[in-house]
């Protein structure tokens, strides 16, 4: 039996089509990918995202026990702040990418990955066993009782004034705690996002969602599926967990060794992330784009050089049709004296091989889509 | 959903459209398959001179996040292809039945068209 969200009668009634995500029953899409896609570009869309967890870790060492744990320094959040880190095994593989509140001096927010929940609860307890012992850093997971939606686009925030006011002044990654009219508890809302636009991430109660996703609906924003936001990440080359980033891969090959502080001290994984950065790495991930008439590249399909001497070099790690740029575009790691930008490339796409080319990353960009 | 079925041409249950005029099949998805697939960003058909089995894959079509194939209804070689769909993948969404044809194939079989659904039975299929 698959999991549901709060939201789950909701997208029924709006005619949705469902899928199997990762064991939950999520809408993929509602009127169109293309036209969902698009919304968010150019006006505002809501995703449920109530299947994400959320884990709460509190008391005086949870920032010294977080940033055990975290591959970026929770020290430096401000209270009201986030920022985005993972949880690294010691070769440095990603267990899991998230996003890391400061609620409170002594209060985190961890929104972590749906699949990931009990990967990142064990690997959490096992390496700081005994949360709660001196009362001094708890560890709860309290995806059960949360539900999420992502409101996202140039008019998220023009929107968001149907819902709480306040939250519009929120600079990027803050977040804060706001009474909505007509609910009991105040939610949560930060200024974050998956889709390389403006938007908000509202995290609160099972009961209190359905009041929520109505009001944005009601306010115009257009609903939209996992399809759109896998084409929206995509183009602006955020990695999802499964398929750039799994335990093989590292936050320096993968290009977000932004989010990585070396600086902090130790930290599981720092060794070989420090050595990577030191002294480079083998393989890294880069985009793509078809450059001529072919089907859009897919997840898995082989990567080729080009010439005499062709072989196979990778494999894509995504691939979509990308509704912005009207192209197949794509993720994968490659050996580094392929990595270059401009260097020309083939996708093997049911046995035959279609041209394509190494980009800058983000693939979309609002003031240039070149 | 109430799709489009005319009702003289002949369905496969994978969803393909025949209509046959002088031993050779004209072949498409139907409108209920566009509407399911969405709107398609590319579609591969086969080369003229193929010879197909009903039944076989040998065309694909794919939508933003999907490659699915389609399938021969009919045995017989491959005379002609849509090179407008080929260029325009969109026209099997707004005018599957027309426009959007996919290829053609004369008839090695001519039988097997009768073992096709009909749009009474096809209709009942999708409900």
């Amino acid at each position: 039996m698959l999991k549901r969200t709060p939201l789950f009668e909701a997208h029924q009634a709006l005619g949705a089509r469902l899928i199997d995500f990762g064991g939950w029953e999520m809408p993929v899409q509602y009127s169109g990918i293309m036209e969902e896609h698009k919304a968010v570009r150019e006006a505002a869309g809501i995703f449920d995202i109530s299947h994400m967890g959320e884990l709460s870790v509190e008391g005086a060492s949870s920032a010294a026990v977080l940033n055990a744990s975290l591959t970026n320094d929770v020290s430096r959040l401000e209270i009201g702040e986030g920022h985005y880190t993972q949880i690294c095994n010691e070769r440095g593989g990603v267990i899991d990418d998230l996003y890391c509140y400061r609620t409170a001096e002594e209060s985190f927010l961890l929104v972590v990955n749906a699949s990931r929940i009990e990967a990142d609860w064990d690997w959490l307890v096992a390496r700081h066993g005994g949360f709660d012992a001196a009362g001094s850093c708890s560890l709860n997971d309290i995806s059960g009782e949360r539900a999420a939606v992502a409101l996202q686009g140039p008019k998220s925030a023009a929107l968001m004034r149907a819902l709480a006011e306040g939250a519009c002044d929120l600079a990027k990654n803050r977040i804060g705690s706001f009474a909505v009219s007509g609910l009991e508890q105040p939610v949560w809302i930060s200024r974050t996002g998956y889709t390389g636009e403006d938007g908000f991430e509202i995290v609160c109660g099972n009961d209190a969602v359905g009041v929520i996703w109505n009001r944005l609906l009601e306010a115009g924003a257009k609903p939209c599926g996992l399809g759109a936001r896998d084409t929206l990440r995509t183009e602006v080359c955020y990695p999802l967990y499964g398929h750039e980033l799994t335990e093989d891969t590292t936050p320096i090959e993968a290009g977000i060794g932004w989010s990585v502080a070396l600086d902090k001290g130790d930290f599981v994984g720092r060794d070989v992330l420090a050595r990577q950065k030191e002294q480079g790495v083998e393989r890294r991930l880069i985009a793509f784009k078809m450059t001529g008439k072919s089907a859009p590249p897919r997840p898995g399909y082989p990567i080729w050089s080009v010439g005499d001497a062709a072989k196979m070099i990778g494999e894509a790690a995504s691939g979509t049709q990308s509704p912005s740029l009207g192209v197949g575009i794509g993720l994968g790691y490659l050996p580094l004296e392929f990595a270059r930008k401009e260097t020309p490339l083939e996708i093997e796409i049911r046995g035959r091989r279609a041209p394509a080319v190494v980009c800058a990353k983000p693939l979309y960009r609002k003031d240039r889509t070149d | 959903m109430s799709a489009n079925v005319p009702s003289d041409l002949k369905y496969a249950e994978s969803h393909e459209w025949v209509r046959v005029e002088d031993g050779v099949a004209t072949v498409g998805i139907s409108d209920h398959a566009q509407a399911e697939l969405t709107e398609l960003v590319y579609v591969e058909l086969p080369e003229v001179g193929r010879a197909l089995k009903a039944g076989e894959p040998c065309a694909v079509v794919e939508s933003v996040k999907t490659a699915s194939d389609v399938y021969s209804p009919v045995s017989g070689e491959v005379v002609d292809s849509n090179k407008a769909l080929e260029d325009n993948p969109g026209l099997a969404n707004g005018d599957a039945f027309g426009e959007g044809w996919f290829f053609k194939v004369k008839l090695s079989a001519p039988e097997e068209v009768d073992a096709l659904l009909s749009a009474e039975a096809y209709a009942a299929q999708i409900g």
